[in-house]
């Protein structure tokens, strides 16, 4: 540091202080987040199976791991799986997420009030909760929509194409409400002469949704849209869960099971942290995109 | 059609309208709440009734049967235990650490500042998920597998950037002109901000607080991975095992059992979501 401009030595030393307030999170983020992250890396260079995991001693293989991965069909399909099934949902959450923003913003407070109280629960559960009870409602035997579809005992779990359509419903439902109550807010930040003046002017609802509120939201729209990538993208839990109630697993991994699978279902942690390793970079360039999106929002 | 036709209203097509956006209200009303409500109900269903071939959509005379059931089933009242514990342990830690971090990163100018708080937007985006690998390698070195401590520190982590973030407005939103005040008076630092800053952080430690709970009483996939033995599970964990063991048999059982885990979480979450929302997109904080 520079101090030619003759600032007083009062403010140029360094107060220990914000320093020490912040140990205790550096340390626990530095210990349970920085090391596994380091600890990712070096586990996908090494050579890490079964007998490794029983102490005997790694041996650095390079590259050898990610070769591997990238050589092998079932991640390139994984992978691709994974960015549509992460795409087909932020769009419907996005989609859907933004018409009952609307619809709030119609609604009587009354009806506004139920609307919301109906998100907030969807919202508030549990994942693994909100799954079982979707698992509950798509049962072969007994469920409710097979009932409702006239299906007797259709199984659909047991085709990846219905068994993402459940994924999807899931990942959907429970996603919705943040979104919405989100883009609700930044509606009502929309000023209402903005719209009288633009229907005065004659433009239809269409486009007064198309030239006002668009632009305005667009901002939120941006971060929104970011998040929710990022989250769909690591979706877990609704996939693991319905994979064990269905059965099929090699034709439904998604990016993250997969790299659970791997490493402890096939005792391949090295090519399950080389996985893990692409998914990350993959988050991490997304967020890269997100924060730019963001920070251009406020000061940090 | 001999109804009676509605009086004439002075804005008939506004009213007509008003009716089919009411109606896309109870719509999505009805999407929303409909599984919770279908879970609650299955919970207090004998099983005969939920084997029907036509479901029943209204609250019929039921049974506390599946409750029992859940109350003696093995380890249930083991994983109540651990889950309280784990989620109290990390409720109390998050909010100390990040209480103190967002002091400092709110309070005070200094050098690396703007890199802590950018460092803890990236690392929340960071995916749980695809760590479980190396942290499972890692507790395990520490052996830590199965243990209390090592699912708290590893929950610890995933809920700091966020209550770090979030606990970081609510105390920049408390004017500094109040402490200096208090100061000038002749309070200590220390004082001033113990008696005017915290009691008006207060809420936003409640809502923070709150937030931890939750994401640790919810946590799957860690829990199932470092928590493998059936009495060190968690709630969701022993729900998960009690779901697989059914196998579709005994949905009055399983459903009992959601409703436990999500009752706590829904009434917290009922009770502070206002305050945390603005978080995630930042727009009320100011640093």
């Amino acid at each position: 540091m520079e101090h030619a401009d003759g600032i007083t030595p009062r403010r140029r030393r360094v107060r220990p202080l914000p320093y020490v307030l912040l140990v205790p999170a550096t340390a626990i983020l530095g210990l349970m987040l920085g090391y596994p992250i380091l600890r990712l890396v070096t586990l996908s260079l090494q050579k890490f199976g079964l007998k490794q995991q029983f102490g005997a001693a790694a041996d650095w293989v390079g590259l050898k791991n990610f070769r591997s991965i990238f050589a092998d069909a079932e991640f390139w399909m994984v992978l691709r799986r994974t960015v549509v099934f992460c795409a087909v949902n932020v769009v419907l959450t996005m989609v859907l997420g933004l018409a009952i923003a609307v619809l709030l913003k119609r609604l009587g407070s009354k009806m506004r009030l139920l609307v919301t109280l109906g998100l907030m629960l969807a919202w508030s559960m549990p994942a693994l909760a909100s799954t079982v009870i979707w698992q509950w409602i798509f049962d072969t035997q007994y469920g409710i929509a097979n009932w409702a579809l006239g299906r007797q005992g259709e199984s659909w779990l047991s085709n990846p194409l219905t068994f993402y359509f459940v994924a999807t419903i899931i990942v959907v439902w429970m996603g919705i409400p943040f979104i919405a109550f989100t883009l609700y807010a930044g509606l009502t930040q929309i000023p209402d002469e903005m719209m009288e003046a633009a229907s005065i002017d004659g433009a239809r609802p269409w486009q007064r949704f198309r030239d006002i509120v668009i632009p305005s939201l667009k901002p939120l729209l941006l971060i929104l849209t970011s998040l929710s990538v990022l989250w769909d993208f690591r979706v877990f839990t609704q996939v693991y869960v319905l994979q064990r109630a269905g059965g099929i697993t090699r034709d439904t991994n998604l990016l993250g099971v997969y790299a659970y699978r791997t490493s402890f279902g096939g005792n391949h942690f090295d090519k399950g942290a080389a996985i893990a390793i692409v998914m990350v970079t993959i988050t991490v360039l997304l967020t890269v995109f997100y924060l730019r999106s963001m920070t251009k929002q406020e000061e940090l | 059609m001999t109804a009676a036709l509605p009086p004439i209203t002075p804005r008939p097509r506004r009213r007509g309208r008003n009716v089919w956006v009411n109606l896309l209200g109870l719509f999505v009303f009805a999407i929303a709440a409909f599984p919770v409500y279908w879970m609650v109900l299955t919970s207090f269903r004998r099983g005969v009734d939920v084997q029907k071939a036509t479901p029943q959509f209204l609250p019929s005379p039921g049974t506390l049967n599946n409750y029992r059931k859940v109350f003696k089933r093995d380890f249930f009242w083991t994983a109540v235990k651990n889950s309280l514990t784990v989620t109290l342990i990390v409720l109390v830690a998050a909010l100390f650490v990040a209480f103190l971090a967002a002091v400092a990163v709110s309070r005070f100018r200094f050098r690396g500042r703007r890199a802590f708080v950018i460092a803890i937007l990236i690392v929340q985006m960071v995916p749980a998920e695809a760590l479980i690998i190396a942290l499972f390698r890692i507790l395990d070195g520490w052996d830590l597998i199965n243990s209390i401590i090592g699912l708290s520190l590893t929950y610890l982590a995933f809920v700091l950037p966020f209550t770090i973030w979030t606990l970081r407005g609510f105390v920049a939103n408390v004017p500094k002109e109040l402490e200096e005040a208090a100061m000038t008076d002749g309070s200590s630092r220390m004082r001033a901000f113990m008696t005017i800053t915290l009691p008006l952080v207060a809420p936003g430690l409640v809502a923070t607080g709150v937030f931890a709970f939750i994401q640790a009483w919810n946590e799957f996939i860690f829990a199932l991975v470092v928590m493998n033995k059936p009495d060190k599970q968690t709630l969701p964990v022993w729900l998960q095992a009690f779901n697989e063991g059914a196998k579709g048999t005994d949905w009055g059982g399983v459903m009992a059992g959601s409703t436990l885990m999500a009752i706590p979480v829904v009434i917290f979450f009922l009770l502070v979501q206002r305050r945390v929302v603005g978080g995630l997109t930042a727009g009320a904080v100011k640093g």
